[in-house]
């Protein structure tokens, strides 16, 4: 760029005046008349920049994939066991991606729920009581998702009514919840009778689990709440900005309760799928739930400060965890080592997203500087 | 660098102003660019600033003269064309490096720790030390120098800044860039948050600096400013320099408009309509008091009738309009509209009712600044195109498009995030939420804050469009002119009081300008 002869007082010898006159503004516009790039890419424009990062997750999910095959080739090679492994995998996802669907929405809320462990483990036991389980498989889902809920709005009330802060009022809910628990059960495992309740946990459509089934139409759920309703645009605003969105006439505290019920919820439907998978429920049941939804969520791309996040971020997060687990498991590695590598994968996942991201930008916007001038 | 800075003399300084302009040239752009996915914010710029003098950028909304200054402080940094920095180029890395070269800056968008006290804002960074400690003392009595040099002593260092007005917090930032032993001080649109007896007082601080040889560049859209304090001017349109080094006083207004726009555009207010036409009230306000804010205010506004309340920054005004509104609960006192009285303390009620409100702070209290501008546009509205609570994007899509083109909304792409807008850009999307659905009352908090000379006359028309379809409109507004232009009747406040109500056309702006004035004095008490 050395088009700058004509322009006004950049060259000019130190011994003119200091006030030249001014330059006729035809003639420094037709030095560089050149067009101002304007419009989007595609990477651009709405959600792109999270269908970009997911596109990331993919690519995580495959290199470990891969490194499954290398490891283990001798599985691998045989396609049924791929297959069922597969499933292996996505049944393990399934409890952990539903909880996570609802901590996806506090998450981008701005809030968070540490007590999601608790709830599911609360709703379990509540569900699996003996007086619980005379009433049937309908009493048990039904006690199992009132209770999550209504967990989940007392923790809603305390946050945005009561101003507690979402950390403290849910760790309060974390010790309080599994103490209730522990209470109820009298610290015994609870065996669930109810075959209907263990089927959910054998039952297979299609060559498919019906845990599946359930965390997809969770997920297919949870995508519409966010993306194509008013409850999903309040919590992209309330997270975003919490002034804007009340000054705009939103609810701000009764949408925050709502996700906090929202969370319960998904607690409740976890807990009867945990169940079905032990046959029995307990206090301590779905331990650190909270760590890995809210790791899987963070590793998708929600922000933890609110006002973004996806999802399919969500549940690829949770698939590359339970992949994880899984490639440890078929390599006989211990669980010590895998936690290790877990929170490695966190702290990478979150690096690698935020370097390529701008990368990527960079190298584009250069590139059309470029091709533009 | 060569120029050994003749003190007078030899140079013919006749056709600059005299007090100005004999200072060495600290700064020289030569071919700034700097692009941005799909926009070319900076094409070509250069700009020759000199020690003590002021030197004015102008430029329509999102011509690049923040993109400028960004590069200048380090936080953006140039994909071509040199900075020499006191005759050497300076590649600044970051705003660190900007700072210690002597490079202060205050931005559009106020970048202060709302959790921190103004002393540590003041020093954020650069803490006096001792052994690792810092001296919270020294740093306390430092600021409380700073500021009363700033004309407000009054502001306690050890208040959170987030308890800070809106123009408290802007001296909070003058007061740190003034921390740094700076040679250059770049303001940002510094006045777009002030009042007109605060403009003054930044002004006398500018001379002080200029006094001591540090350069300014400072930005505004009103003209007014530019002649009183301005030495040159550096024109930008479209990321180009289109005229450098203007004499600011002297360049008239038509040649510095064409030159930003390349039209000519009159800056000018719609003609009210004769007579407002006498219907029955749709706001009324009775008693309204909050402790310490504001007691006693009562007025009204008729379906189609423009009115403006004129007072000082901290005069609670913004207070007012947010308690009308339902976003702070009365202490006492009702609100009504069309008669029916409002429930007390609630957003909700006030919007269902028919009422919306464009913020003061655009950034804390307006957007979402990651979501894109069609997101933001129909916040307040997505609910009434929804059905069954699913939302409907193309209509928010195609109302957002509208508002952008009513508005000259610029990139006019309503996909963008509205982070990637300049500031009097984003301004536009907080005023043009409320053009959208059935509102019946605005309360308008500076609305032209930071929109550029074109764009405001439209915003004027607009707003004037709203009142002819029988919109009331509450309009807030430091800019007396603004507030006589616009509006048909005319509310005074001082101190959190009504002290004058009449219509536009009986009073002028000194008129106005002493009743909002005459009090102030108690303020300030003896030095
Ligand atoms: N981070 C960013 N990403 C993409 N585009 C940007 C970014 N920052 C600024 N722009 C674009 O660059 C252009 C110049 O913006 P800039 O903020 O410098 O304007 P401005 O002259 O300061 O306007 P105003 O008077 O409204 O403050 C605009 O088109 C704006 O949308
Ligand atoms: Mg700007």
């Amino acid at each position: 760029m050395s088009e700058s002869t004509g322009t006004a007082t950049p060259d000019r010898p130190a011994d003119l005046p200091a006030q030249s006159p001014p330059v006729d503004p035809a003639v420094t516009a037709s030095l560089k008349e050149k067009p101002r790039a304007g419009g989007l890419s595609f990477w651009q424009g709405d959600g792109g920049e999270g269908a970009k990062r997911n596109l990331g997750l993919i690519g995580v999910l495959v290199v470990l994939v891969v490194i499954g095959a290398a490891t283990r080739w001798d599985l691998y090679s045989n396609p049924d066991w791929v297959w069922g492994n597969t499933l292996t995998i996505l049944k393990l996802a399934s409890v952990v991606g539903v909880v996570t669907v609802g901590m996806t929405f506090v998450i981008i809320g701005g809030g968070i729920d540490l007590s999601v462990g608790a709830i599911v483990a609360l709703a379990g036991v509540w569900a699996t009581t003996l007086a619980t389980q005379s009433y049937g498989a309908g009493g048990m889902i039904f006690t199992a998702i009132v209770v999550g809920t209504a967990v989940g709005v007392v923790n809603g009330v305390l946050i945005s009514y009561g101003r507690l802060v979402a950390f403290i009022a849910t760790l309060a809910m974390m010790v309080a919840a599994r103490g209730l628990a522990a209470q109820i059960s009298g610290k015994q495992t609870q065996v669930s009778n109810n075959s209907f309740i263990n089927g959910i946990a054998s039952t297979d459509v299609l060559g498919i689990p019906l845990l599946v089934y359930i965390l997809a139409a969770v997920v297919a759920a949870g995508w519409v709440l966010l993306n194509r309703t008013t409850f999903g645009r309040r919590t992209v605003a309330v997270g975003g900005n919490p002034e804007a969105a009340r000054l705009a006439g939103i609810n701000v505290r009764r949408h925050t309760l709502l996700l906090y019920a929202l969370s319960g919820l998904c607690c409740g439907i976890a807990a009867i799928m945990l169940t079905a998978q032990a046959n029995s429920a307990q206090a301590a049941m779905a331990n650190l739930y909270e760590l890995d939804a809210i790791a899987a969520a963070i590793i998708g791309g929600t922000l933890l400060s609110g006002g973004r996040g996806t999802i399919v971020g969500s549940l690829l997060g949770v698939l590359i965890f339970s992949t994880i687990t899984n490639l440890f498991a078929i390599n006989g590695l211990s669980t010590e080592a895998q936690n290790m590598v877990k929170g490695g994968i966190i702290v990478g996942a979150v690096l690698i997203q935020q370097v390529q991201f701008r990368s990527v930008t960079q190298f584009f916007g250069r590139q059309k500087a470029t091709t533009s001038g | 660098m060569s120029t050994e800075s003749t003190p007078s003399g030899d140079s013919p300084l006749v056709e600059a102003p005299a007090d100005t302009v004999a200072g060495e040239v600290v700064l020289r752009l030569t071919d700034v660019v700097k692009t941005f996915p799909g926009v070319r914010a900076l094409d070509g710029v250069q700009l020759e600033v000199r020690a003590g003098e002021v030197h004015c950028l102008l430029g329509q909304n999102g011509a690049g003269k923040s993109t400028l200054i960004k590069v200048l402080a380090g936080v953006h940094r140039p994909d071509s064309g040199q900075v020499q920095w006191r005759g050497e180029p300076a590649h600044f890395a970051n705003p660190q490096a900007a700072m210690r070269a002597g490079i202060a800056t205050i931005y559009q968008e106020l970048d202060l720790v709302e959790d921190l006290s103004v002393a540590e804002n003041a020093f954020l960074g650069h803490e006096p030390k001792v052994a690792g400690f810092v001296r919270r003392g020294h740093m306390a009595r430092r600021t409380r120098e700073i500021l009363s040099r700033l004309g407000h002593g009054e502001i306690p260092p050890g208040r959170m800044v987030r308890a800070l007005p809106a123009a408290g917090k802007q001296v909070v930032s003058m007061a740190r860039a003034l921390s740094h032993e700076a040679r250059l001080i770049i303001m940002d649109e510094p006045s777009a948050v002030l009042a007109h007896d605060e403009v003054d007082n930044l002004f006398r601080i500018i001379r002080e600096l200029t006094a001591q040889g540090i350069a300014v560049i400072y930005i505004s859209h009103r003209m007014e400013e530019i002649r009183e304090i301005g030495d040159r001017v550096t024109v930008l349109k479209d990321g180009r320099t289109t005229a450098a080094n203007l004499p600011a006083r002297e360049t008239p207004t038509r040649d510095l408009v064409a030159r930003m726009t390349g039209r000519n555009i009159e800056y000018v207010f719609p003609d009210r309509p004769t007579a407002p036409a006498a219907a029955a009230d749709l706001l009324r306000v009775e008693g309204l008091s909050r402790t310490g804010e504001f007691a006693d205010v009562s007025l009204s506004v008729r379906p189609g009738e423009i009115v403006g309340i004129a007072g000082l920054v901290g005069s609670g005004r913004s207070e007012l309009l947010e308690t009308i509104y339902g976003a702070r609960r009365a202490e006492s006192g009702t609100v009504r509209m069309g008669g029916r009285p409002l429930r007390p303390g609630s957003v909700g009620a006030a919007v269902r009712a028919g009422m919306g409100m464009a913020p003061e702070e655009r950034k804390s209290q307006a957007l979402l600044l990651g979501e894109p501008i069609h997101r933001n546009v129909t916040l307040a509205t997505f609910t009434r195109y929804a059905r069954l609570g699913f939302t409907n994007a193309g209509r928010e899509r195609a109302e957002a498009e509208r508002i952008a083109d009513e508005l000259q909304l610029r990139p006019n792409d309503v996909r963008r995030a509205v982070r990637t807008l300049s500031g009097g850009n984003q301004q536009k999307v907080v005023v043009g939420r409320w053009l959208l659905g059935d509102t019946r009352l605005l309360l308008l908090d500076e609305p032209t804050r930071g929109v550029d000379v074109g764009a405001r006359a439209e915003l004027y028309r607009v707003i004037r469009g709203l009142a002819a379809q029988g919109v009331g409109v509450l309009l807030v507004s430091s800019e007396v002119p603004e507030v006589l232009g616009l509006a048909d009747r005319v509310l005074v406040m001082r101190e959190g009081r009504m002290v004058r109500e009449a219509p536009a056309g009986e009073l002028d702006e000194n008129t106005v300008l002493d009743l909002v004035m005459a009090g102030s004095l108690m303020e300030g008490a003896p030095a």
